[in-house]
């Protein structure tokens, strides 16, 4: 690694040769391998310190066996966390990473994207450390588009120190810090991320790989900031907590599935279900059977008017009657590494690369001999 | 008609008015052509934290003192010679600090009833007796300046906003400066307003007419340049200092600068600075918050870039963490501190010393951290880039104390050669460390500095993960085992214990004085100033300044030990001192006074003579 290459950030691309989506825009700027990777590359030698039957069990394993796909260099992908259950993630990759302090993982991430566009950074974070602690650096990286993926694992309650509630728990929540219940309403957060306007916005859940790593997929094609909600089973402080999804009774009645350029339909059978334009401004949920085809809502991730796609994340309130689940937006703008390296890049040339000797004898000077 | 000019060695001046009265900017000015005459300088800018307090009233009160000589000098002066009181506010202000027979030029136009009421006036100063132990010229500033500006495509307001530059012209006048670089500077400044210019300019010139004509002023005062060593010199202030010497210090390490900050007073004017620097590689980003902007340094420290943040107390208390994070990950970092007066908001324009303490222990665990601080304005260039040098080679954070009265002070500076520079670049490490060939230990040390190896994302085959979990020594690997952990503390402090800093040196000309009187950071001038006049009174004094406050030069006990009393001024109530104490068992004499402003000279040499006095 050479000083140029780290400072001349926009000329350092990879090779970039064309495999679908991945190679698009999101990681253009990522050396890329023609070596085959496979999932073993990207295990650690350090043994996985999780409660057996968590979650993040799942959503590693579907992480690498995902990252082959990408074709990257290794070496150029860094996982950065927090502190959380979820935040010991990147100690089980075998790619550069940091394991940081609470909440401040977007922060870290912000300053290593934005001197570093040849790297794919990828952000772990949980309900607490993202939406409580980090709440604020959160929003500003995504309203900032800097070229992160940021998987924020929710699952409701804080796991690590035993068993509060989080940002994210339901009122009421019965927890060793609120005996008589939360009080506080909780986070949605992707209707947090959409307010913030990020580019990329999208909900999947640690139990459906095939549908996280499609998510995952798509994430990582995006220049700039992704925000991906991981609904992610904590089996020792808040089990079953997304149960309604997952168990075949029900789940196929409140899993709305979002698919850019479909009629947003869902349920089955004569509980078949449709979203159409309330009059009050929002979306509503209707039964399939009561509306014409030309009033149900067609989901277009790429409206460049984030007000639908809140309107949509809106669906989950009261929690898990409709959980919409998939792309809520992906709308593209420059990302914020991009321009900034622009800035330097015009800088250098309308002035030339900088003369320290110039610097230092600028403005008044005079002459003693 | 031709007056009469009067020789003088030294003159300050100082110039008070409105807090949009433009005196900032008049003080500029008239130090540039100072500077550009060949003077020594130092000025004192002293402003309040509100941009625009209630105008005419004692709060509302900016001034610029300005200390120029023939000779070479340390402090921007104690009491200045000449006041310009540029309303009844500034006055009264301004007034104790006069001694008996300096000259006050006052605009009598703002001396009206409703002015003087608002600071208490009862009658007006200008016409009763009570000024009469100084010389006073009571001018009509605005009016004449309006007057001169008859004819001018200018409106009234922006008129008698010219008095400023009417002011500055009289200024020049009285003590014989170089008009060109003024006349230069308003054409530039107004170039988008020609008659803006044209008419600022007009005003200059009258003030100068007017000294020349008026029978107020009788003579005019000559003060000629002084003997500075051969070389080309700027006047810089320390802010300004301090963002060229992080520029230095980038190329100088042949790496990119990344400064992540969050706009605090006084700080702000090196994160402006260094964000006109792109072309030097220079990333500036203003983050959400002070935990963002080191959060975000240190992103890019991890990515090879040096990261640096800015920012003064408030934001070190919140940086902490973070700060932490950099001693466990052991990444190069450098956190300057622009110092001001606290706790808590305190006074954010106002010059302190009180957070050494907290760059020395403010963080949990056993977290050692560099310290190092500038002691002039100019030295703030060769600091930083001593702080850069330091994070680099030890791969540690480094805390950078400036103050506000360094960081707005200025005097001139020797542009230094660029080949006089030290390389300060280190190596990235490339391949595996391990015995076995393959194998990468991000914490496998040096020999030398116990720096541990400095691996950026993008090298192949150094994939490895940090964090602020404790680590096994060499592996880097998650451990809670109890004697790794305690060796580890160990390591880090050896490493901060080892790092390699120049030895104190010692001010003492007749080699046998009693009396040590020891500093740090910007007390240096006022310090030395001190120690100059007790030395012409006939006393005997040493004098020594500290620039590395942690790790102390190895031989600081030794130079402490040597004298029957150590001296120790600091604008805190005794911090460095405690440590002295601490670490020597030597017992420091401390001189504390925390106003928010430097020491001055006098005070200092009255303190000096009586420590050399007293049994």
């Amino acid at each position: 690694m050479k000083v140029t290459e780290i400072r001349n950030g926009n000329g350092a691309a990879g090779n970039g040769s064309g495999n679908g989506s991945l190679n698009g825009r999101g990681l253009a700027l990522v050396p890329r391998t023609e070596v085959k990777q496979t999932l073993k590359d990207f295990k650690s030698d350090q043994e996985v310190r999780w409660c057996p039957g968590c979650g993040d069990y799942a959503i590693l394993a579907a992480v690498q066996s995902f990252l082959p796909e990408l074709g990257l260099k290794r070496e150029n992908i860094v996982f950065v966390s927090g502190i959380g259950c979820s935040s010991r993630f990147p100690y089980y990759l075998n790619t550069y990473g940091i394991h940081s302090i609470h909440g401040r993982a977007p922060a870290i991430a912000t300053g290593l994207a934005a001197s570093r566009p040849d790297l794919s950074v990828w952000v772990i974070t949980g309900d607490g450390d993202a939406l409580s602690i980090g709440g604020n650096h959160l929003i500003h990286a995504l309203r900032r588009n800097v070229n992160l993926n940021i998987l924020l694992f929710n699952n409701r309650i804080y796991g690590l120190t035993k068993g509060q509630y989080s940002p994210t728990s339901e009122i009421g929540k019965i927890t060793k810090s609120t005996p008589m219940g939360s009080l506080d309403k909780p986070f949605n957060p992707i209707s947090l991320a959409l307010g913030a306007e990020a580019g990329f916005v999208a909900r999947t859940i640690d139990s459906d790989r095939k549908h996280l790593q499609g998510v995952l997929r798509e994430a990582a094609a995006h220049r700039g900031a992704s925000l991906v909600e991981i609904y992610q089973n904590c089996n020792i402080f808040n089990d079953n907590a997304f149960e309604a999804l997952k168990d075949p009774a029900t789940r196929d009645e409140i899993t709305v599935k979002l698919e850019h350029g479909q009629p947003i339909v869902f349920g089955t059978g004569d509980n078949e279900k449709a979203v159409r334009l309330s009059p009050t401004g929002g979306v509503e949920v209707v039964r399939r059977a009561d509306v014409a085809d030309s009033e149900i809502l067609v989901h277009d991730v790429h409206n460049p008017d984030p007000s639908l796609a809140f309107a949509l994340s809106r669906l989950d309130d009261p929690a898990f009657e409709h959980v919409p689940i998939g792309i809520f937006r992906s709308v593209d703008r420059p990302s914020y590494d991009q321009l900034l390296n622009e800035q330097l890049d015009t800088a250098i040339a309308a002035k030339g690369p900088g003369s320290l000797a110039g610097l230092l004898n600028s403005g008044d000077t005079w002459q003693i001999n | 008609m031709t007056k009469q000019v009067q020789q003088l060695d030294r003159v300050i001046i100082r110039f008070a008015g409105d807090s949009g009265d433009g005196m900032q900017l008049t003080g500029d000015r008239f130090t540039a052509e100072t500077a550009q005459f060949g003077n020594d300088l130092s000025t004192l800018p002293n402003f309040p934290a509100e941009i625009r307090a209630p105008a005419g009233t004692l709060p509302g009160v900016s001034s610029f003192q300005l200390h120029f000589a023939d000779h070479d000098i340390l402090t921007p002066g104690d009491a200045p010679n000449v006041l310009v009181a540029m309303n009844p506010a500034a006055l009264k202000a301004n007034l104790a600090d006069l001694p008996r027979g300096a000259d006050i030029i006052a605009n009598t136009d703002e001396f009206t009833k409703r002015n003087l009421s608002k600071v208490g006036y009862a009658g007006n100063p200008l016409e009763d007796d009570s000024l009469k132990e100084w010389r006073l010229h009571a001018v009509p500033l605005t009016s004449l300046t309006v007057k001169a500006l008859e004819g001018f495509d200018v409106s009234k307001k922006d008129a008698e906003r010219a008095k400023n530059m009417f002011a500055l012209g009289l200024l020049s006048w009285l003590y014989n400066r170089p008009t060109e670089g003024t006349t230069a500077f308003l054409e530039a400044k107004f170039a988008a307003k020609p008659e803006i210019a044209k008419a600022n300019i007009a005003a200059f010139q009258a003030g100068w007419n007017y000294g020349e004509t008026t029978e107020s002023f009788s003579v005019s005062y000559e003060v000629k340049p002084a003997a500075l060593a051969p070389g080309v010199y700027r006047n810089i202030s320390g802010n300004m200092a301090l963002a060229y010497g992080l520029v230095a210090a980038s190329v100088q390490a042949k790496l990119p600068l990344f400064l992540g900050s969050y706009p605090i007073t006084p700080a702000s004017d090196i994160l402006h600075e260094l964000s006109k620097h792109k072309a030097f590689g220079v990333r500036t980003f203003q983050a959400e918050d002070e935990i963002a902007g080191v959060g975000a340094a240190l992103g890019a420290s991890f990515g090879g870039s040096l990261g640096v943040t800015t920012t003064s107390g408030p934001g070190v208390a919140l940086k902490a963490e973070t700060v932490g994070l950099a001693v466990a990950t052991e990444l190069p970092l450098v956190i300057v501190d622009v110092q001001r007066a606290g706790p808590s908001t305190g006074m954010p324009t106002k010059t302190e010393q009180t957070d050494l303490l907290m760059a020395m222990f403010g963080r949990n665990g056993e977290s050692p951290v560099p310290v190092l601080a500038p002691a002039t304005p100019a030295d703030c260039f060769d600091m930083a880039i001593e702080a850069a040098r330091i994070a680099l080679a030890y791969r540690t954070p480094v805390m950078l104390l400036s103050d506000g009265y360094l960081a707005n002070g200025s005097e001139p500076w020797r542009i230094p050669d660029i080949a006089e520079l030290p390389d300060i670049s280190v190596e990235f490490a490339t391949t595996p460390n391990g015995e076995d060939g393959t194998t990468f230990l991000p914490f496998q040390r040096d020999a030398d500095t116990l720096a541990r190896p400095w691996a950026v994302p993008g090298t192949p085959g150094l994939e490895h993960r940090i964090g602020g979990i404790e680590k096994a020594d060499g592996s880097g690997n998650i451990s809670y085992d109890p004697d790794n952990h305690d060796r580890m503390v160990h390591l880090r402090q050896a490493k901060i214990d080892g790092i390699d800093v120049p030895d104190l040196s010692v001010d003492d000309p007749t080699g046998d004085a009693k009396v040590l009187v020891l500093g740090w950071g910007s007390t240096y001038g006022p310090i030395a100033a001190g120690v100059r006049r007790a030395r012409a009174a006939g006393h005997k004094v040493a004098q020594a300044h500290l620039r590395h406050l942690n790790p102390l030069p190895a031989n600081t006990g030794q130079v402490l030990r040597a004298y029957d009393k150590v001296l120790l001024p600091e604008i805190n109530l005794g911090q460095l001192a405690m440590l002295l104490r601490a670490r020597f068992l030597v017992d420091v004499i401390g001189y504390n006074r925390v106003r928010g402003l430097p020491f001055k000279a006098a005070e200092l040499a009255t303190v000096i003579q009586e420590v050399i006095e007293s049994d």
